[in-house]
């Protein structure tokens, strides 16, 4: 974990539901796709976790939902704001645990994390697949960044809008050596359930400091109660106990 | 012995800043930040009996200049915390420990107390008789004297190192509460645990906590904290420790003002992991601006 302070460079709209922040420094303290920054707004008293999309030694990018009074003012910042973020939060996605054709599930804002994660699969030789699920066809996002990355994902639609109608579990039945899935937890339950291989989840949750100290994200594991922000975000399938 | 050094309960403080129970786990996840060695002491997280999972999630929530927490006391029980956090500790933090218990009865005080005191990393034990955030426990002992003083003596009795009260704002008349513990033999008070509160999501008009309600903490209630000291530390003749919404130098200077000996810091380390280590930081240049040559001259100062 690293406290750094970061510069907006960019922050718009990807559409009416989402949008996305670029920012520039010291990004040292992230070391795997799946990790997550807190990200301190000015008149808040909490952080805000939000997923890696992609970085690179001096910029990172954030795909956010204005959910909430953070979130709508975090839509508001100019480019030049500076913030205060701790960034390489958590445990990330394992990638040596990919195989010759992982399959990347996303869903909705659980798209963002696939993105880098796709970027370093890609440079450690693996060909993965992409899925990525959406409400409708206006809430799409990221797909030219799959494209300019040489990547042509399979996008479904819930509506039927664009792609695939349905779940992205539609998508799944193409062979894959390991998935990973970041997504709304009924999509990810399904996501495990259906495939016949190993995986890993990256899971949400609302947090207090992020960094494992205050118990707030605890989440009850085949091993015991684990720390979402601090044991994850990302846990393998074999661990995870689905809420009845 | 500096000019930030105070004393609690006969054991000397470099300075009188302490991370508060809960906020600061048993200081590894800390440790990896920054030398916690620069820190007074540190409370480590509310330990009982058995291992718990706490209360269900979403169990934190924001709130204007604060945080509400249901956590519910996660925590590993009194054993792991013996054989695997103590130790893991050790390797980190070189100076006595407070350990604050959490139970929810009598008995469980007395079981927990009587091992951690045997714990020679341990300096004083907090016993928290003031979580908001469990049924049939913790508050409940809290929030009236007889209850208060029962669990008091029955701990004392099994134990040698100094027993800090922890108290709950959520009473009529903290005076009498801190009292009885006093009458009881307690060796300190600390004060204030957390505002008993809540929130309601606009979107599925229900509460934000799945416990409902939870306890406040952060600036918001530091006022509050403040005006508790003051009148628990004019009524009682034994050392109080300071909280709530402490997150400067400049608060803790006004904790001890109202007469606490020492200040303990929360909800600002969850927001600031490294807030101890800036306050401790700061301490010199904010005494000097405030002209206090020694900080524990000024311990009760502003009683007059």
């Amino acid at each position: 974990m690293k406290q750094g302070i970061f510069t907006v460079t960019g922050n718009s709209p990807l559409n009416a539901r989402y949008a996305r922040l670029a920012l520039s420094g010291d990004t040292s303290g992230i070391s795997a796709p799946g990790q997550f920054v807190e990200l301190s707004l000015p008149g808040f008293f909490l952080r805000r976790p939000f997923s890696v999309c992609d970085w690179d030694s001096s910029s990172l990018t954030l795909v956010y939902e204005s959910v909430g009074k953070g979130t709508r003012a975090l839509r508001e910042l100019p480019a030049g704001t500076r913030l205060d973020l701790l960034t390489g939060l958590g445990k990330g996605f394992d990638l040596s645990r990919a195989g010759a054709e992982p399959l990347l599930i996303g869903g909705g804002s659980g798209v963002s994390p696939m993105l880098g994660l796709a970027r370093r699969l890609l440079e450690s030789g693996a060909r993965p697949r992409i899925i990525l699920g959406f409400n409708t066809r206006d809430e799409l996002i990221l797909l030219e960044d799959f494209h300019a990355l040489g990547l042509s994902p399979t996008v479904t639609t819930a509506d039927g809008s664009f792609g695939i109608r349905g779940f992205v579990t539609e998508a799944m039945s193409v062979p894959h050596s390991f998935f990973y899935t970041c997504g709304p937890e009924a999509m990810m339950r399904a996501v495990a359930e259906k495939s016949p291989v190993s995986g890993q989840l990256s899971f949400d949750a609302r947090m207090g400091c992020g960094f494992g100290a205050c118990m707030g994200c605890a989440r009850m594991t085949v091993n015991g109660p684990k720390r979402v922000c601090r044991d994850g975000p990302v846990f393998d399938k074999e661990e995870i106990v689905w809420a009845d | 012995m500096g000019r930030l050094s105070v004393s609690l309960c006969g054991i000397e403080l470099d300075n009188p800043v302490i991370p508060a129970s809960g906020t600061f786990g048993y200081g590894c996840e800390f440790a990896e930040l920054y030398d916690i060695n620069c820190l007074g002491t540190f409370s480590f997280k509310g330990t009982t009996r058995e291992a718990r999972f706490g209360n269900p999630t979403p169990r934190i929530a924001e709130a204007y200049a604060g945080m509400l927490n249901a956590v519910g006391l996660q925590n590993p029980g009194v054993d792991a915390v013996i054989a695997e956090e103590l130790p893991r500790l050790a390797q980190v933090f070189h100076k006595p420990v407070i350990a604050n218990v959490s139970g929810f009865s009598v008995e469980e005080y007395v079981e927990v107390c009587r091992k951690l005191d045997a714990q020679p990393q341990v300096g004083w034990l907090e016993v928290n008789i003031s979580c908001p955030n469990v049924h049939g426990g913790g508050m409940s002992f809290g929030t009236d004297p007889n209850a208060a003083a029962e669990v008091v003596r029955a701990v004392k009795a099994v134990t040698t190192k100094p027993v800090i009260v922890k108290l709950s704002p959520n009473v009529t008349d903290i005076v009498s509460v801190a009292k009885a513990c006093e009458d009881s033999g307690a060796d300190a008070i600390s004060l204030i645990n957390t505002v008993m509160a809540m929130r309601i999501d606009l979107k599925t008009r229900r509460p934000v906590l799945a416990n409902v309600t939870g306890g406040l903490s952060g600036p918001a209630v530091f006022p509050l904290a403040l005006r508790m000291v003051w009148q628990v530390s004019k009524a009682v003749k034994i050392p109080v420790v300071g909280l709530g919404g402490v997150s400067s130098a400049e608060d803790v200077i006004e904790m001890m003002l109202a007469g606490a000996s020492a200040v303990q810091v929360g909800a600002a380390n969850l927001r600031n992991p490294y807030a101890c280590r800036e306050i401790i930081e700061n301490f010199p240049a904010v005494m000097d601006r405030y002209g206090i040559e020694n900080i524990k001259d000024i311990i009760g100062g502003a009683h007059g």
